[in-house]
């Protein structure tokens, strides 16, 4: 192992972190499970898988409505790990967080609401040329229905954005940037601030798709200065079914809700609703209390180890897996970014991503194949799909040495 | 050190290597265009039937995918060269059911050669439409469907 390996192994001690997460010490097909695909869904840690089961077993009860002490508890556990979010996110009020099933719902909410407050014919949203499906057609949608104009930021062959062309597009036509923080296909960590700065610079407000950031990096909402930040508890070690968005409420003010019916109103009569306050108002019907719950131990748990610690030791595990895979003839790593998170994205030269992704489960490797719904982005860099290994702080580097092994085994099998 | 499993064989690895009947046909009197919008495998299908006997007399594809969807289409030209129709569509259904785990050509009496090789590939749902493609942009090119096939 490298010298700067072992020296962070000694500061960061993955066997010790391994052993929260149940799940890692299966074997498939005889073999060790090498689980790397976190950017579509990550493991839960025992704590959470505890907390769970017993706020399930012990303390489950509905929130905001009730008088009784079930009610009351979970209310408050609930709003507990609103806090946690607000406080994660470097959010100063926790009414900014509202609870959506994730950053798809997260982001159609924004299109929704947002759109239809304050975008007209005329007016323009911009996205990258490297956003997830969840970060595009909601935007399309929106501008079909107003009669907006969509324009897109392109990126270079390492799949940075580039910015200059980003001044360009913006206008006082421009009502919102829509970026993401991480790219799910290609790992390129976005300039954020700068992009944000340059937003509102436009008089344009910012939405930031977080949910390839917030597992594995710190995150300041009020650093960056962005209006709207989304995130996904699956992604970062909670249940799934839970996200949410943080918002200034200045804005979230002035929007009308999205979905509508119950736990969203000050008062309905048969001719006239009024609507509560946010984040009430965004937030109908009865939530995933038991994922919110879930995500507040989450969070708990990342605290404990710290993110920044987690991003550094990440960071080490891209750079050893960059080299091992970067040193196999006939693999191009797509998305060579300066600033990246720990994901590789590839290519080989003889074999097919599914038919990679298939035999590397023959030895107990999880990798994702496919266009990873960005079908823009492998459009960009003219590929069908990719095979991606997307790495977690319990990864090991002998992990990404299995890989490389198995993927010189594909290469064989098909030359 | 090698993978163990039925399902990449010598045979598919060589007819993904090199698949025969690879080129589009001038003279075909059927052809069908079809895509896993899933995965991106994206062929066309060309058929040249004598109608007098309603006999295939060549098959041809273009296109691109992975190595089990080449692999079966290259296969399923050649296996169909000099079939009849009415045997052709027998084919095509006791194809699909074996990719769906629904008929065992290894106990019940079939008609499909050598393309019982795709036989493991019920072990991998997420492959059967792999697999399935090729028939099913065959079958879409003698029905005529001018809007093309998809799997999804």
């Amino acid at each position: 192992m490298p010298q700067t390996l072992m020296a962070d192994k000694a500061a960061f001690d993955v066997d010790k972190i391994r052993e929260d997460f149940p799940i890692l010490s299966q074997t498939v097909r005889g073999k060790p499970l090498v689980y790397l695909d976190n950017a579509a869904t990550t493991q839960k840690p025992r704590r959470v898988i505890e907390r769970v089961r017993r706020f399930d077993t012990e303390e489950y009860g509905t929130v905001r409505r009730g008088a009784y002490r079930l009610c009351e508890h979970a209310t408050q556990l609930f709003e507990d790990s609103r806090q946690k979010v607000a406080d994660f996110l470097g959010a100063g009020n926790k009414k900014e967080i509202v609870f959506t099933s994730g950053t798809t719902q997260a982001i159609n909410l924004v299109a929704y609401s947002f759109g239809r407050r304050f975008v007209y014919a005329g007016d323009e949203i911009i996205i990258s040329n490297i956003e997830h499906h969840a970060n595009t057609v909601p935007w399309q949608v929106l501008c079909e229905e107003r009669g907006a104009r969509l324009k897109v930021i392109p990126v270079n062959d390492a799949g940075e954005l580039i910015l200059e062309e980003y001044e360009k597009l913006l206008s006082d036509r421009t009502r919102l940037v829509a970026v993401n923080h991480v790219s799910n296909a290609l790992g390129t960590v976005n300039p954020v601030r700068e992009i944000t700065e340059k937003a509102h610079a436009a008089g344009a407000r910012v939405l930031i798709d977080g949910a390839q950031s917030t597992p594995h990096m710190k995150v300041d909402v009020r650093e960056i200065g962005c209006d709207f930040y989304t995130f996904s508890g699956h992604k970062m070690y909670a249940p799934s079914g839970v996200g949410g968005v943080f918002g200034k409420m200045e804005l979230w003010q002035e929007m009308p809700p999205y979905v509508t019916g119950g736990d969203m109103i000050m008062k309905v009569t048969l001719e006239k609703t009024t609507y509560a306050p946010p984040p009430a108002r965004f937030e109908a019907g009865t939530p995933a209390i038991t994922q919110v719950i879930g995500l507040g131990e989450a969070i708990d748990y990342l605290n404990g180890i710290g993110m920044d610690r987690i991003s550094q030791y990440e960071k080490s595990l891209l750079e050893y897996g960059s080299r091992v895979l970067g040193a196999i003839d006939g693999l191009r790593i797509i998305g060579t970014a300066h600033d990246k998170a720990a994901l590789i994205s590839f290519a080989l030269d003889v074999a097919h991503p599914h038919d990679v992704v298939t035999l590397l489960d023959q030895d107990g490797i999880a990798v994702r194949g496919g266009h990873h719904c960005a079908q823009p982005t492998m459009v960009r860099f003219g590929v069908p799909a990719t095979s991606r290994a997307s790495m977690a702080f319990y990864n090991k580097p002998e992990e990404l040495d299995a890989l490389a092994e198995s993927l010189q085994k594909v290469i064989k099998l098909f030359s | 050190m090698s993978y163990d499993n039925e399902l990449y064989q010598q045979v598919i690895l060589d007819h993904n290597r090199n698949p025969r009947n690879f080129h589009a046909m001038d003279n075909a009197t059927h052809q069908c265009h079809g895509v896993n919008p899933l995965c991106g495998d994206d062929i066309t299908i060309y058929v040249d039937v004598d109608e007098a006997s309603q006999t295939i007399r060549e098959v041809s594809f273009t296109g691109s995918g992975c190595a089990i969807s080449k692999a079966s289409t290259s296969l399923m030209t050649t296996f169909l060269k000099g079939k009849s129709l009415d045997e052709a569509r027998v084919v095509f259904s006791e194809f699909h059911r074996m990719i769906l785990g629904e008929f065992d050509p290894t106990i019940e009496a079939n008609h499909l050669g050598k393309l019982k090789l795709f036989v493991g590939i019920r072990e991998y749902p997420s492959r059967t439409k792999c697999a399935s493609l090729a028939w099913h942009t065959f079958i879409g090119a003698l029905d005529r469907k001018t809007e093309g096939v998809s799997t999804e």
